[in-house]
């Protein structure tokens, strides 16, 4: 081996220390980098796996009731590929043991052979036998909330016949990943559950033999999507179409898409973040490194090593650095992605998952260290060779100091000398105390955003439920009803207040843009509903017109006074008929309904701040007027006496009218329990993160300043100094700049928090800015728990500081 | 004329001028000196703290370069000299001794000496370097487990490995007690006598001009002096 080589390696035995705490700063760096874009790219692959080995249809459309034979009609839609024809009902569920009410969806699985579309993966048991009437299979997170087993029983009412079933399999669709009772917010899987039975019976049991109700379909390649739902919306329309939507407007579908949005996000912002103070610390650390190795440099030029052996013979000891904090970061990346897959996994419930690091992952985490650790080593290699090598081998000439600001302004006779010495190093050195500052401050930031999504949450249920949304129960009845059924429900024990609502799903269009979504009608004067400002302020809603949530605005590009053109998507008759209004480029259909039917218009009163979902608000009566229907509703807000819940969740189940029950506690905890595991790991690793940053950045400057000032520090101890005074010179320093990059740490901390809010802003939920004074601590005590660590550290080697060598030695 | 002389000039140096900008002063570390160095003389600079002797070596070595003036190194013009061609210059041509050793603390005596053979042509192997200065037996040793008359002898080890033309040494025993330097300046006799390299050595000590074919006094960036000693007093007899 070259003598230089031993050099080097020996050289890296030397700096063990600073180099494995080079090391841990880009192994941080690059196990994020790692683990999130493996897990993302893991999730997306096993998604499109899971879609693509159980043939998520790509078509959706619900309606009141066709005959079998319309199917062969819809396959004449040109575009479309294959069609299947469902039967899908609401039911009502009674669970052995469980008191709360709990509401499902039936969905048929066809009487022969395996569906076309949305096929199941049995987990446990099988699929029900077409014969037979009382069995169902049902989905994994509503199996697993209640312990449910094949073999068990639990009873539906069925078209308001109760009935007892049999689950007989524990099953998996990409169609229903997440399971969310229409008009919640949240997952419930306790009381809201998907289960499949027969065609057959569950045909007859809602009078749809030899007929459909829903119909999933698939386009052919190059087929138009718009096209597509224009015919088949045409087509359904007189069988009491509800509108059919594509992939991106199926409630799982579109969850999964904004998670997964969102995890990209996560997945590109952070490990950049995360590389980019790595890289950034190795390459002043690296180029401090070599700083000190001036001399050495020096000597090498003095015989004859030219300028790129010597940029050569550093960089490898660069390169080497890397390499080591590159493999481990790799190794953990790998470890942690897979144990973050899993919980992803867990989450979504994928029958399977596909673990997958892209190969340019891994090369561009390389690259950015590999360049970050070279261009540290050659700028300062190539400010060291700039130096003739005679002066290079002198010591450097004392830097010229000067009175610091502090001093020259006459305050100088409050500091005692190694104050004074520490102001005028940094002040003699403000790019370099700026670069640590920067250092401890991403530090800082990046444990800040991992404690504030906790708050946000927390503050976005508060506002939600706690001033907006204020009932104990929200009731949905399987069709629209008289204002009269009210009374029922007021008349039961332990209903303290009731409101009804009409809802109706629309797509509202604006200019070119349009949105599907519901118009709410609400009681003005509610109590348990309430629309709010930005400020939590009540808005009242105007007899005539349309309040909408901020982000809808936004969407349509609307603002108050403008004019929305409302496209009804419920089933109806002609009474409730509104408008059909075509979606943009299928001008055909549209000057067709134009001629035929006169869009409805509504003008965009007010926005109201809401942090979840996407609505328009107006009076029940004006919704009513609008949709040329009596003094009808479709659901009820319920307050209750919590002293007769039960009784009231009894009579509830019992009606057969009530098609689903939403438990607003309930699904708040619920909703609480699932962020938990997510937010605590997340916080964990970013926590875990933030602190090996904050030590890699103290802990170097430490170390580098120490084989900077060794001689000086020492020359000190000769004069009597005790190791506490030197240390308070070295790390005093050192404190007052981690204390600086503390408030600077907040604003990055915040910045990068806003960042991520507009980032995640979607029509399922927007995070709002809440920071509270528990992320800036958790953040300082992070940083400072690091500082501390890494300054015993140098403190114990200051006392091995070798004070006869000072003396024996030039200088 | 003597011998050395009429082996032809190794150096020659006219006007050369050197002065260092240090912000609001500056130095004038040699105002105009003309010196010519002959094949295999060794020549002695002599001159206190200050007077520009390190410099003008420093120069001569390609270690810095000229404000002003000409160096000629045989016929190659070094003040012109690009940083590549000056790397080259001492890599093949000059060997270095310091005042303070300067050896790679994390590399043995040995594997010192290969750093520098390994970039030249026509070394010595670095055992036969180190046997040359009597540290045969130590060749697996650290720096740091050598006194420093031994340090400073792997350093000649060093610089004579390579068989330079010239050697530059820069108070070589100025770090050293007397007994132990006189060890290293006889190995610099001898180098001098039995590889006819050519030798500068830089002392502010006047007892040790004895040993060398001339000395040449510098004071204040100027030579006062120069005085060709007839009798050579051998380093061994050498006493301060």
């Amino acid at each position: 081996m070259r003598a230089l080589n031993r050099k080097l390696l020996r050289d890296l035995m030397r700096l063990r220390g600073v180099v494995m705490a080079i090391a841990l700063v880009l192994m941080g760096g690059v196990s994020t980098f790692i683990m999130s874009l493996s897990t993302y790219d893991s999730l997306v692959l096993t998604q499109a796996k899971y879609y693509r080995d159980y043939r998520f249809a790509q078509v959706f459309a619900s309606l009141k009731r066709a005959p079998n034979s319309l199917a062969r009609r819809l396959l004449d839609i040109p575009g479309i590929e294959k069609v299947e024809t469902r039967v899908v009902a609401a039911v009502n569920l009674d669970i052995p043991g469980f008191d709360d009410p709990a509401s499902g969806q039936l969905v048929s699985v066809p009487d022969r052979g395996k569906s076309r579309f949305n096929d199941l993966y049995v987990r446990r048991g099988r699929t029900v036998d077409p014969s037979r009437d009382d069995e169902v299979v049902i989905s994994e997170s509503f199996a697993n909330a209640h312990q449910f087993r094949p073999g068990d029983t639990l009873s539906a009412t069925i078209n308001g016949r109760r009935k007892a079933l049999t689950i007989v399999g524990i099953v998996l669709s990409p169609e229903y990943i997440y399971e969310i009772q229409p008009g919640s917010v949240f997952p419930d899987y306790k009381r809201y559950g998907i289960l499949w039975m027969a065609r057959a019976p569950l045909a007859a049991a809602y009078d749809l033999e030899g007929a459909f109700n829903d119909v999933a379909l698939s386009l052919a390649a190059g087929a138009n999507l718009d096209d597509v739902l224009d015919r088949l919306d045409e087509l359904l329309r007189p069988y009491g179409g509800r509108g059919a939507y594509g992939r991106h407007d199926q409630l799982s579908h579109k969850f999964l898409a904004e998670e997964f949005g969102q995890l990209e996000t996560m997945a590109t912002v952070f490990p950049v973040i995360f590389l980019g103070v790595a890289a950034f610390l190795l390459n002043v650390v690296i180029g401090r490194l070599i700083n000190t190795e001036r001399e050495q440099i020096a000597i090498l030029k003095a015989f004859g090593y030219g300028n790129a052996e010597i940029g050569w013979h550093y960089t490898k000891l660069a390169l080497l650095i890397v390499a080591v904090g590159l493999a481990g970061g790799v190794a953990v990346g790998i470890l942690l992605g897979k144990g973050m897959s899993a919980v992803y996994q867990d989450f979504y419930r994928f029958p399977f998952l596909e673990y997958e690091l892209k190969p340019a992952v891994v090369i561009n985490a390389a690259l950015v260290a590999v360049a970050a650790g070279m261009a540290g080593t050659l700028f300062s290699v190539a400010r060291a060779v700039r130096l003739p090598p005679a002066e290079g081998m002198r010591p450097e000439t004392p830097p010229e100091y000067r009175a610091t600001l502090v001093e020259r302004i006459g305050l100088q006779r409050w500091f005692a000398q190694p104050t004074r010495m520490i102001m005028r190093h940094i002040e003699r050195r403000p790019l370099r105390a700026l670069l640590t500052v920067i250092g401890i401050a991403s530090a800082c930031g990046v444990v800040m955003v991992s404690n504030f999504q906790e708050d946000a949450i927390n503050y976005m249920i508060n506002v939600q439920y706690g001033m907006s949304s204020r009932e104990d129960l929200a009731v949905n009845f399987v069709e629209p009803t008289s204002a009269r059924a009210l009374h029922s429900l007021r008349g039961l024990t332990g209903v303290t207040h009731v409101e009804g609502f009409r809802n109706v799903p629309v797509r509202l269009h604006f200019e070119h843009r349009s949105f599907r979504t519901a118009l709410q009608g609400v009681e003005p004067d509610g109590d348990l509903y309430r629309v709010l400002d930005k400020d939590q302020k009540r808005i009242k809603l105007p007899a005539a017109g349309v309040v909408m949530t901020d982000y809808l605005a936004k969407i349509l590009g609307m603002k108050p006074g403008d004019w929305v053109t409302v496209e009804v998507l419920e089933h109806s008759e002609p009474v409730l008929r509104a408008a059909g209004v075509a979606r943009p480029r299928t001008f055909q259909f549209a000057d067709v309904l134009a001629a035929s039917q006169p869009a409805l218009r509504i003008p965009l009163v007010a926005v109201t701040k809401q942090y979840l979902g996407v609505s328009a608000y107006l009076q029940r009566d004006a919704l009513n007027r609008l949709l040329q229907e009596g003094d009808v509703i479709n659901g009820a807000f319920i307050a209750t006496d919590s002293r007769h819940q039960s009784e009231v969740y009894t009579r509830l189940k019992e009606m057969p009218r009530v098609s689903g029950t939403v438990v607003r506690e309930a699904a708040i905890a619920q909703f609480n329990q699932t962020m938990e595991q997510m937010i605590l790991f997340f916080t964990m690793v970013s926590a875990v993160l933030g602190a090996v940053i904050a030590f890699g950045v103290v802990y170097n400057s430490a170390r580098i300043a120490l084989s900077e000032r060794g001689r000086e520090l020492a020359s000190l101890r000769v004069l009597g100094f005790t190791v506490g005074e030197i240390a308070y010179i070295l790390l005093g320093e050192l404190a007052l700049l981690t204390l600086m990059a503390l408030p600077l740490g907040f604003m990055l901390g915040r910045a990068l928090c806003a960042y991520l809010v507009s980032q995640f802003e979607s029509d399922l939920y927007r995070i709002p800015l809440i920071i509270e004074s528990d992320a800036y601590s958790f953040a300082t005590m992070v940083i400072l728990v690091s500082a501390v660590v890494s300054g015993f550290l140098v403190w114990r080697r200051l006392r091995q500081l070798d004070l006869i060598a000072v003396l024996k030695t030039r200088e | 004329m003597s011998t050395t002389e009429a082996n032809g000039v190794v150096f020659q140096a006219r006007g050369l001028t050197k002065v260092y900008d240090m912000g609001q002063v500056q130095v004038h570390a040699l105002r105009g000196v003309d010196l010519d160095l002959y094949s295999g003389e060794l020549l002695v600079l002599l001159g206190a703290s200050g007077s520009g002797k390190s410099t003008l070596l420093n120069i001569l070595g390609g270690l810095d370069t000229a404000t002003a003036g000409h160096v000629l190194y045989r016929d190659r013009e070094l003040t012109t000299a690009s940083d590549s061609e000056l790397t080259e210059y001492r890599r093949h041509h000059v060997g270095f001794v310091f005042q303070f050793y300067n050896l790679i603390p994390s590399l043995t005596a040995r594997e010192n000496v290969a750093a520098v053979t390994e970039i030249t042509r026509d070394a010595m192997a670095p055992e036969q370097a180190l046997a040359m200065v009597g540290l045969g037996e130590r060749v697996d040793h650290f720096p740091a487990q050598l006194s420093g008359g031994e340090q400073q002898r792997v350093a000649i080890a060093r610089a004579i490995a390579k068989r330079p033309s010239v050697l530059l040494c820069d108070e070589p025993t100025g770090a050293l007690d007397s007994t132990t330097g006189v060890v290293v300046l006889e190995v610099l006799e001898r180098v001098n006598r039995e590889l006819g390299t050519t030798t500068a050595l830089i002392t502010h000590n006047a007892d040790i001009a004895a040993m060398a074919d001339r000395v040449v006094r510098l004071a204040d960036g100027r030579i006062v002096d120069v005085q060709r000693n007839i009798k050579k007093k051998p380093a061994r007899e050498l006493r301060w």
